[in-house]
């Protein structure tokens, strides 16, 4: 193996490589040959740092140094500085948003935002080179598999998980374990494990960075689980909306199978495993397990009616275990550290870490994995920073479309599958959106609804007629037409839906109307009582005014598409709010912030 | 039309490969979509014979999911995400103005069949947010403005 005095790791995730990631390692590559290093200094292409919002990231080791926001230009200053003089480049060091301090002199586990993280999921993504299995093997990669077929027995490691507590990370926080075990109980002739990486939830992306930062663990859990319920056969059911995490997957698996750590008689042992990529074809409710494996089927998506459990007749009525990317990340972990290891981190009742996707309103958008029962607020300021632009925190939206809004008045709250439920939104996968005061809840609301109603398979009527009926008013709601008892509507909707829809997407789909009814009431009664929108988001509802900061400099009056702004030079100007179209064109255009919405 | 004979070529080939493997007709028909950039009848009717099932079957399938298109998209598939993250950071503007730019609603293609504008489900890129895709390339951190200088490089 060749030895080199210097790894320049450059992040090749999705977010990083959209900002031009791709051609950083070109440049890299150019530049150390140039200057004759080529030898010397290694050019890795990593999965995901987590933190996307200082991307493109390029982080130089030994030192750790962690580089923000690099362009190509700023290669050569890289190379020729930090890796030919050995000065680091101050100017490109990252600096944390709180405390707007430089990271140079710190290495990556003492900034701000990974300081308080815990990564066991995702502990390889952004260290190791996701397309190379014997960077994977170095980290104890496929140890786990060998552990659990040359030393323990199917019960055995069925055992280890329920003794875990691992719950499952998609979302429903089912006990991993015991659905392993109503696998392993369901006599059958063939039974297949399959992995749900249909990761709908908009402003959730933990598992595509799974996938893309450490393909190999998935390969490694779905084996471990294979042998443990008495699957020779896998299935990874993928979006194909992510095209990098596909291609990674596929190059893993043939990998594995070059190893032989995937095939006939693994490890010398009569277990055998094989696997196979399924794509999605942009149908949401196929992160339902049932309307997945009619999926896979090659049939419409639509779920099939519980009992029977996929576990007794699933994927081609066979007996079916599916877990989520992430749950399965988790597996080679407690295979190798014993279950008493994973239960030590986390909550009592939601043992180990989860990983989050934080999005929306917050300075660090990211990934960031922690501890469960983790307060909420610890997640959002010490680790996310805060929110930008010195507004002030609403909500934070938790579990999707699935899930509700957490007021700011709950931000203590520990972050566990119970109590998230308990205060009306849900685990769900991961996606953690934070909103703040120009986000209007109702529209939020309408916003969710619309996305479901559009994702409704119209299999069953409470879904595919009753959401339809809720966003009906809720349309109505933002548009300034909203009647008295529409609330009360909403929630004789909500209810019902909840009580007969078919499947998990129909039967959670009002939650996030609930939650903000919940919660912000008094919102939705500003738009139907007052025709007002408190946070002046909702269009019809507003009006646009000059106030006296005006210097009447015309510029307003000459984009204004309906010409609605009068007004002499050097004078005050006037919105005519009748002609008004609230298009937002002359706010863009005033330099004096002198018009706003009211 | 050497062209079109070829796409034919490559569609019968690719039922040829899938025939056989449970669960064939989504893979074949995702197949299809980047062959040809649409399912039309014809290519529908192909698979049903390929595969040994009903034309029925596979425009239930076809229209079941949104990759699946049965008109032909234009050069440039411009797909603004929707997603909660950049919805909150104001995509709906972004998509407005894209509207109004290319002069075509939401879900159509324009007349001189250069650009399909579509809003589309989380693309995964919330870091970045608000993001669109105009074929394979993301754009993130998007505001209004920046549209018209980006679609001047596809006109």
């Amino acid at each position: 193996m060749d030895l080199y005095r210097a790894h320049v790791l450059v992040c090749g995730g999705t977010g990083c490589t959209s900002s031009g990631s791709a051609q950083l390692i070109e440049r890299f590559e150019q530049q150390l040959q140039e200057k004759g290093l080529e030898k010397e200094v290694k050019v890795i292409r990593t999965g995901c740092f987590g933190l996307c919002e200082a991307g493109p990231v390029v982080i130089v080791y030994p030192e750790g140094t962690f580089y923000s926001r690099v362009k190509v230009e700023d290669v050569d200053e890289i190379v020729s500085e930090h890796l030919l003089k050995g000065r680091k480049v101050q100017h490109l060091v990252y600096v944390d948003h709180a405390t707007k301090e430089s990271s140079i002199q710190k290495s990556l586990d003492e900034i701000g935002f990974y300081k308080l993280q815990k990564r066991v999921a995702l502990r390889n993504c952004g260290v190791i080179d996701p397309e190379n299995i014997d960077e994977y093997i170095a980290f104890d990669g496929y140890k786990a598999l060998a552990k659990a077929l040359t030393e323990m027995t199917r019960e055995q490691v069925i055992q280890e998980i329920i003794d875990s507590g691992l719950r499952g990370r998609g979302g429903g926080g089912f006990p991993t374990g015991m659905k392993w075990k109503f696998g392993y109980n369901s006599p059958a002739d063939q039974k297949y494990i399959a992995c749900n990486a249909d990761e709908g939830d908009p402003g959730a992306f933990m598992d595509r960075s799974l996938l893309e930062g450490d393909p190999h663990a998935i390969i490694e859990a779905m084996a471990i689980g294979g042998y443990a319920i008495g699957a020779s056969e896998g299935y990874v059911y993928v979006r194909a909306e992510y095209p990098i995490a596909v291609r990674r997957l596929q190059v893993a698996i043939d990998q594995a199978k070059e190893y032989g750590l995937l095939g006939k008689n693994i490890f010398g042992t009569d277990f055998s495993f094989d696997m196979h990529i399924r794509l999605g074809a942009g149908a949401f409710v196929c992160g339902e397990e049932t309307a997945l494996m009619n999926s896979i089927e090659g049939k419409r998506g639509e779920p099939r009616p519980r009992p029977p459990f996929p576990a007794v007749k699933g994927l081609f009525g066979k007996p079916t275990v599916l877990n989520n990317v992430e749950t399965y990340a988790n597996i080679p972990q407690i295979i190798l550290n014993g279950a008493s290891w994973f239960k030590s981190m986390g909550a009592e009742k939601s043992p180990g870490t989860k990983v989050f996707a934080l999005g929306g309103k917050i300075n660090n958008t990211g990934l960031v994995e922690v501890p469960m029962g983790t307060p909420l607020r610890t997640v959002i300021y010490d680790i996310g920073g805060g929110i930008p632009n010195g507004k002030k925190l609403k909500a934070v939206q938790t579990g999707g479309p699935s899930g509700g809004c957490i007021p700011a008045d709950k931000l203590d709250i520990s972050i566990e599958y119970d109590t998230l439920i308990e205060i009306g939104s849900m685990m769900g996968s991961g996606g953690m959106i934070v909103m703040d005061e120009d986000n209007c809840m109702v529209d939020i609301a309408r916003f969710f609804l619309d996305f479901t109603v559009d994702e409704s398979c119209g299999k069953c009527t409470p879904c595919r007629v009753g959401t339809r009926r809720m966003l009906e008013i809720l349309e109505r709601i933002v548009e300034g037409k909203g009647e008295e008892g529409d609330i009360e509507k909403l929630e004789t909707l909500a209810n019902n839906i909840k009580a007969t829809a078919l499947c998990g997407l129909g039967q959670t789909a009002p939650n996030p109307v609930l939650s903000t009814l919940k919660y912000f009431r008094d919102e939705y009664e500003a738009h139907i009582k007052e025709k007002r929108c408190p946070a002046h988001h909702c269009q019809a509802l507003l009006n646009y005014v000059i106030s006296d900061k005006c210097r009447g400099c015309t510029l307003c009056a000459k984009v204004c598409p309906a010409e609605a702004i009068s007004g002499a030079v050097r004078q005050q100007h006037v919105i005519d709010t009748t002609k008004c179209l609230k298009c937002g064109a002359c706010i863009e255009k005033c330099r004096f912030g002198a018009i706003s919405k009211q | 039309m050497a062209e079109m004979r070829e796409k034919y070529l490559a569609l019968d080939e690719a039922i040829a490969r899938y025939k056989g493997t449970p669960g064939a007709l989504m893979p074949v028909l995702q197949e299809a979509q980047n062959i040809f950039g649409y399912v039309p009848e014809d290519v529908q009717k192909i698979i049903a014979d390929g595969l040994g099932t009903t034309l029925a079957e596979v425009y239930g399938v076809a229209t079941f999911y949104a990759q699946f298109s049965l008109e032909p998209k234009g050069e440039y598939v411009v797909g603004v995400c929707l997603g909660t993250a950049c919805y909150v950071k104001g995509s709906q503007k972004v998509l407005d103005r894209l509207a109004e730019e290319l002069d075509v609603p939401v879900g159509k293609t324009t007349a001189d069949g250069k650009f399909t504008l579509n809003a589309t489900r989380c693309l995964g890129a919330c870091g970045l947010a608000p993001v669109m895709m105009i074929n394979e390339e993301v754009y993130g951190r998007l505001v209004p403005d920046d549209i018209p200088g980006i679609i001047a490089k596809y006109r």
